[in-house]
């Protein structure tokens, strides 16, 4: 291929690079500052379930937060297991059916998928567990239990 | 061309890596204590953690091909772009493996839509789409220049991946930080993380070569003469 041609090939993708550049810019500009993250919602925290008010019973939706210390009643055999799940503010009593994972305790992150009803409990019939950044070494000296069971990142950063 | 000394040296890399990659992985099965509530399970990190780090490493290091090739039309940087993209769709694969692995256990699920699983899917999904265009265009400098456009635009998808966790609620944690993990889980983490480096770039530089010498055919002359691109 001749020099010319070469040069003037090379000029043009040098723009395809910058109109790729701008599109993608564009692109992470409008997901991170354009308030997308408003609508695209992977779950709600008890304040904003309450906020919603009627607008949230009905639908099925998903409710986040920390298990209430202390609210935890396991029903009877594996279904209507009861806990409170809270966001420090707001408080939302939810009854789950399903086995809960593993990990599910006082104080771990959750995310419950369900509906709300019109008594103001939450019918949940998926319990999944989230668990927080932070992983201890059994003999660690540095131990903060508070610290340590404050779960579902999401809320903790708000 | 590359020579040979240079393909010894990306042995050389492959071969440390994968020696770094067993004793971290030792280390971290073997040596390390399990976790206060996850116990065992939570021994995956040593290779999620490190596999997380490297496919976004990969990633950026083929936005850099891409912007290098539309830049200087050197085909050295199409080579290296078809070969970190792969690269980083099978550690984004892996990635999505092992989270899910982990995730049973945990929380209860192999997989949910949660923006960070949702934003790992779409890379996976836009950096593997780039390789079939790849094997479509048979024309070099169409696929060398539609591949690149199309790596610089999917690139725009692996900082919202990073930061998924802090934009949005989601079931996936926020990033740990040195302070969040007990020091006794540091080593492993980071051998493991380096032993995957040294692994990917060894690969990576031995798939480039691979690529310079089917593009040394693509680019020869139909009667057999001297290639046009000796590089």
């Amino acid at each position: 291929m001749s020099a010319p041609t070469a040069t003037a090939r090379r000029s043009r993708t040098r723009w395809f690079a910058l109109g790729a550049v701008a599109v993608a810019g564009a692109a992470f500009v409008a997901i991170s500052v354009s308030g997308i993250g408003d609508n695209l919602v992977y779950y709600w925290g008890p304040k904003e379930l309450r906020a919603a008010g009627d607008k949230a019973v009905g639908a099925t939706i998903r409710l986040g937060g920390q298990v209430a210390p202390g609210s935890i009643k396991p029903g009877d055999g594996v279904s209507n297991l009861e806990f409170d799940v809270t966001d420090g503010t707001a408080l939302v009593h939810v009854v789950a059916t399903g086995v809960p994972p593993q990990l599910f305790r006082d104080r771990i992150g959750v995310v419950v998928e369900g509906t709300m009803t019109r008594g103001g409990t939450f019918e949940g019939h998926r319990l999944l567990v989230s668990h927080d950044n932070k992983y201890r070494a059994p003999a660690d000296k540095n131990v903060d239990i508070k610290t340590l069971m404050r779960s579902t990142a999401g809320l903790e950063e708000r | 061309m590359r020579t040979a000394g240079q393909s010894r040296l990306s042995l050389a890399s492959v071969a440390l890596g994968v020696v770094l990659l067993v004793a971290g992985s030792y280390w971290g099965l073997a040596r390390a204590p399990p976790e206060i509530f996850m116990g065992d399970v939570q021994r995956i990190m040593y290779v999620h953690v490190p596999t997380a780090w490297n496919a976004m490493l990969a990633l950026v290091f083929a936005f850099v091909c891409a912007l290098m090739f539309l830049f200087t039309n050197d085909w050295k940087w199409d080579n290296r772009l078809e070969a970190a993209i792969e690269m980083g769709v099978v550690l984004s694969i892996l990635l999505c493996t092992q989270g899910a692995i982990w995730a049973k256990p945990t929380w209860g699920v192999w997989w949910d839509w949660d923006p960070r699983l949702t934003t790992t899917a779409v890379q996976v999904f836009a950096f593997g789409g780039i390789l079939a265009l790849r094997a479509f265009a048979a024309d070099p400098m169409k696929r060398a220049v539609w591949s690149a456009v199309a790596c610089i635009v999917a690139f725009a998808d692996v900082p919202i991946v990073y930061f998924s966790v802090k934009w949005w609620n989601s079931l996936h944690q926020a990033q740990s930080t040195p302070d969040t993990v007990s020091s006794a889980f540091h080593w492993p983490l980071r051998i493991n993380a380096i032993g995957i480096l040294f692994l990917w770039t060894g690969l990576v530089a031995l798939r480039a070569r691979l690529g310079a010498l089917r593009l040394r055919g693509e680019l020869a002359p139909p009667d057999g003469g001297p290639p046009l691109v000796t590089r």
